[in-house]
């Protein structure tokens, strides 16, 4: 029976391990290092808010893997030897496969700051990061202040975090305006409003210069590049992005740059093994997407892709149209398509946007200048179907029929406002003005 | 529980006034208890209620306006009451004790026996029964009474705790309303009207209900005229035509979360421990079997009830004996029937459970029909019958169990493994509603929000990350999984029939040629 092992035990791995099950009767083996069964990683952050304990972010129940013969194997993989199709664990274990999947996800970026390998310096992405906060950082009396660097979804999210145990947090944040790389003006400064609202101390175009130790290996305080200012904290989050965790691959032969390269049927160079999920790096983008997409959805789509094609269907991996979302403290962000932020948008994007007067809702619609085609959307505080602009976006609809037909994309919940009326009227209005 | 946990989330000083406040208000309840005897009941007992009010608004409003609107389960699972830890053991505990005290022993409460004047904490409430009713009250004013101040009090925190959600705070003011209008004030208004009737609470439906066609109440009801005999035909009205047509359009949470007391109580004063509930699929097993079995066995009670006081002889009265089992059968086959031409395909491997639990109690039906005597039926009285069924469901479960356990296993227990109207509802919410929970396309990252928070125990998760509409016949719609998703991926919704049970193995956001190859509908 061909056995496929896959390396990495999240959203892909595990979505590719449950659709070869489906598909077929291989033996198949899932390696961690991090825990013994799957969990949300975008989850961890409410078991430190005591919203969720740990066992609730795990999926599946302990005896799914066992009923679906999945195999688990908690160890670290030192070494892949493509040759001989076998691996080499740390604790000297070795282990053989017929296919190999490569899906080790990623890991938190450092910049070689000066102290960034104190006590008390951490990344928020395994378990084992959390495990550290929770002992760093229980609570605002043994962190009496908490150092974020970094202004994505993570820092935010570790933002909220902390205030959640009311502890004072300081948000370092390299851009002029927080995530304005991907947002546009309008939508990162509300957000940037957002934050403050809820007492982060937040300080835009600021960088790290260093963190400095307390003599005894531990955090006592950091520098700001801009102003010299130390300001004393007990915990630095550094969340500046992630990038993949694939060092172990270095003399395996397997090409690399960033991340795993793949082709679009997700072949590294090297016959038999794969790779997928946030570790994977297209040779080619494919369309307006990065070579490395570090998103659950992208992951779960390649595990979905890549047992079709271990299964004997080989298939590319072919996303549909763009989606994400994330949540702003209390601001939920959905986006269909694309829609650049101010400055990194194409010339011929142009954008409409609405904000509701209580600053937290808003909208972001973007458009195609000359033949006004319907790009994408942002939307902050306000839910809309996804069925629904993926058929618009499919079917080339253009921004007047897109805003005519907003109200049939809303999904808030029962009762709630609506206000669609409100954003079309300022949409007519903007019309006429340009 | 880890001591470096933030276990004491830092209440502060005003909320520690309100406890003080909210417990010195019980303190006068427990005084009471004691035989403690208060110089002037009335304005005892209006202090004390306005006390445990006050001191809940107090507490709520520092606990949720002083921060920006939003989802408040910060600490959940670090706080004693809330986790299982000691206070939530001792809150158990207490409640336990009160429901047993309450059911079973009610002159420790200080009801006055063979017509005696009450004393202790029921004598406390007599001058409110006095007002309401001109009678003096018993357990059952006081339990109503306490039961109705839970709701409004918890329902206020509730309405702050989710200020920023109208569907909650639509279906909180309206079980408030319900539980004081329907179940505490209109039923004594009755009495002063007709002292005849019986304690009717309208919105209260068979078989939750289960007294309702007992011989005291159907005779009390046809000895009071016209107006008992039309709540009489409203009860059965409301199960056999009002019920399907509002769970074939919103489901059964327009009874579940909206209207039932039992829910009520649970959606508000419960709201702190819904995340308890096992999520876990032995559970639901569990569920399964102990909802129906309590559903058979309220049906089989009830027939035999009313069996009992029928006659023989048609000419005395239309309904005999043989009459009403045969139109008990006949109703049963025909829903039996329809079901398997109908509804066959969406029931699957269910559709044997189903069938043969269908055939007991046809079974026991004739059983009860060809062994029953005047004095006997099944070779037992049928009032011991009838007294088991309120022993051991209407008292044990509902109320010890049921509200006793909130801190243990959750909110919904009744519910969820007992109630017979739920399981009613729940077999027309799955197979004749508009209803469902829709999941948006492929926006689910399987965070365990939903799953967590929901009161039922239904793996929301399990469905939404598969890209599938939630269509459970438990699901009561309180909401709470799309209120607390980060990601705006669940919607409770009534929309049309076809689709509504979706499974997907692709999920929306791949591509679209996998999609059809994969995904056969």
């Amino acid at each position: 029976m061909e056995h496929i092992v896959i390396i990495g035990n999240g959203i892909s791995g595990v979505t590719l391990a449950r659709h070869l099950r489906k598909l077929s009767d291989k033996k198949i083996t899932l390696i961690s290092a991090e825990t013994d069964y799957f969990f949300s990683r975008t989850a961890l952050m409410y078991v430190y808010m005591g919203h969720m304990k740990f066992e609730h972010t795990q999926p599946y129940e302990n005896w799914f893997w066992r009923k679906n013969r999945i195999d688990l194997k908690k160890g670290y993989v030192k070494q892949v030897d493509t040759n001989t199709k076998s691996l080499q664990f740390e604790n000297g274990d070795s282990f053989s496969y017929d296919k190999l999947v490569i899906a080790t996800g990623s890991k938190p970026n450092k910049f070689a700051w000066p102290g960034q390998d104190l006590a008390g310096v951490m990344g928020m992405y395994h378990k084992q990061d959390l495990e550290n906060l929770e002992k760093h950082a229980p609570n605002n009396t043994v962190c009496k202040r908490a150092v974020i660097v970094g202004g994505g979804l993570i820092g935010i999210e570790l933002a909220e975090m902390l205030s959640s145990r009311s502890i004072p947090v300081t948000f370092l944040v390299r851009e002029s305006s927080f995530w304005n790389g991907v947002l546009p003006e309008g939508e990162s400064e509300m957000i940037n409003r957002h934050i403050q609202n809820h007492h982060i101390d937040l300080r835009l175009s600021t960088n790290l210069k260093e963190i400095k130790s307390d003599g005894n290996g531990k955090v006592k305080s950091i520098i700001i590049e801009e102003t010299e200012e130390e300001i004393p904290c007990h915990i630095v989050g550094l969340t500046a992005g992630v990038s993949p965790n694939i060092d172990f691959l270095k003399d395996s032969g397997i090409d690399s740059g960033k991340g795993v390269k793949v082709n679009r049927y997700l072949e590294t160079n090297i016959k038999d093994v794969y790779a997928i999920g946030d570790c994977a790096e297209q040779r080619e983008p494919i369309g307006n997407r990065r070579p490395i997409e570090a998103v659950w959805y992208t992951g779960r789509m390649m595990g979905e892709t890549l047992a079709q094609t271990l299964c004997g269907n080989r298939r590319q991996y072919n996303p549909g149209h763009w989606f994400n979302s994330a949540k702003f403290f209390d601001i939920e962000y959905q986006t269909y398509g694309w829609v650049h932020s101010t400055k990194g948008k194409p010339r011929y994007e142009r954008h409409f946007h609405w904000k509701h007067e209580d600053d937290t809702k808003c909208i972001t619609v973007a458009y195609h200048k000359d033949n006004n085609l319907f790009l994408g959307i942002n939307t902050f505080g306000i839910r809309m179907r996804h069925e629904t602009f993926d058929q618009w976006l499919t079917e080339g609809r253009d921004v007047d029929y897109v805003m005519q037909h907003l109200a049939t994309a809303n999904f808030d919940p029962e009762f709630y406002s609506k206000y669609e009326k409100e954003i079309v009227a300022a949409y007519n209005k903007t019309l006429q003005i340009a | 529980m880890s001591l470096a946990k933030p276990d004491a989330l830092d209440i502060n000083n005003k909320q520690k006034l309100a406890i003080i406040i909210g417990v010195a208000g019980l303190f006068i309840l427990v005084l009471a208890l004691f035989n403690v005897n208060f110089p002037n009941e009335a304005f005892f007992l209006l202090l004390s209620l306005a006390l445990i009010v006050l001191g809940t608004a107090i507490f709520s409003r520092e606990a949720y306006l002083n921060k920006p609107e939003g989802i408040k389960n910060d600490g959940t699972w670090f706080k004693s009451i809330s986790s299982r830890g000691l206070w939530g053991w001792v809150l158990g505990l207490v409640l336990t004790g009160f429901y047993i005290v309450l059911y079973f022993y009610p002159k420790y409460l200080g009801l006055g026996l063979n017509g005696g004047a009450n004393t202790g904490l029921i004598s406390l409430f007599d001058p409110l029964s006095q007002l309401l009713s001109g009678r003096n009250a018993s357990q059952w004013f006081v339990y109503g009474t306490l039961y109705t101040l839970a709701i409004l009090a918890f329902g206020l925190k509730f309405l702050l705790k989710y200020r920023h959600n109208r569907y909650q705070q639509w279906r909180t003011a309206s079980v408030m309303l319900f539980q004081l209008g329907f179940a505490f004030l209109i039923p004594e208004f009755m009495y002063v009207m007709n002292n005849d009737l019986p304690y009717y609470d309208l919105k209260s439906i068979w078989p939750l209900n289960y007294y309702l066609f007992d011989e005291w109440s159907v005779k009390a009801f046809l000895s009071t005229g016209n107006i008992g005999l039309a709540l009489l035909l409203f009860g059965i009205l409301s199960i056999f035509i009002i019920t399907p047509i509002l769970t074939y359009k919103y489901g059964k949470r327009w009874y579940c979360s909206w209207v039932c007391g039992c829910g009520g109580l649970a959606e508000t004063a419960g709201d702190a421990f819904r995340h308890l509930s096992s999520k876990k699929l032995y559970a639901w097993r569990i569920e399964r079997w102990l909802i129906h079995f309590v559903l058979v066995f309220s049906v089989v009670m009830t027939t035999a009830v009313v069996y009992s006081y029928l006659g023989y002889n048609s000419n005395e009265f239309w309904l005999t004996r043989g009459v009403f089992i045969s139109l008990v059968i006949g109703f049963l086959i025909l829903v039996f029937l329809g079901v398997m031409l109908f509804k066959r395909h969406e029931l699957a491997k269910d559709a044997t459970y189903g069938a043969i639990g269908f055939f007991i109690v046809i079974a026991l039906l004739i059983i009860l029909h060809f062994t029953g005597s005047t004095e006997k039926l099944f070779y037992i009285k049928p009032s011991a019958l009838r007294s088991a069924y309120g022993i051991y469901i209407g008292s044990i479960f509902s109320g010890v169990i049921g509200t006793g356990f909130y801190p243990i296993f959750g909110n919904r227990v009744w519910c969820r493994f007992g109630c017979p109207m739920a399981a009613i509802l729940g077999f027309q919410q799955r197979l004749f509603s508009k209803f469902r929970i829709t999941t948006n396309g492929g926006q689910c990252i399987s965070c365990g929000n939903c799953s967590t928070y929901c009161e039922m125990g239904i793996d929301v998760r399990a469905y939404a990350q598969s890209g599938e509409n939630i269509v459970r016949s438990s699901c009561v719609g309180c909401g709470i999984c799309a209120a607390v998703c980060p990601r705006g991926v669940l919607k409770l919704e009534n929309d049309s029939m076809k689709g509504r049970i979706n499974s997907k193995e692709i999920l929306l956001g791949n591509d679209v040629d996998l999609m059809k190859l994969v995904n056969k509908d």
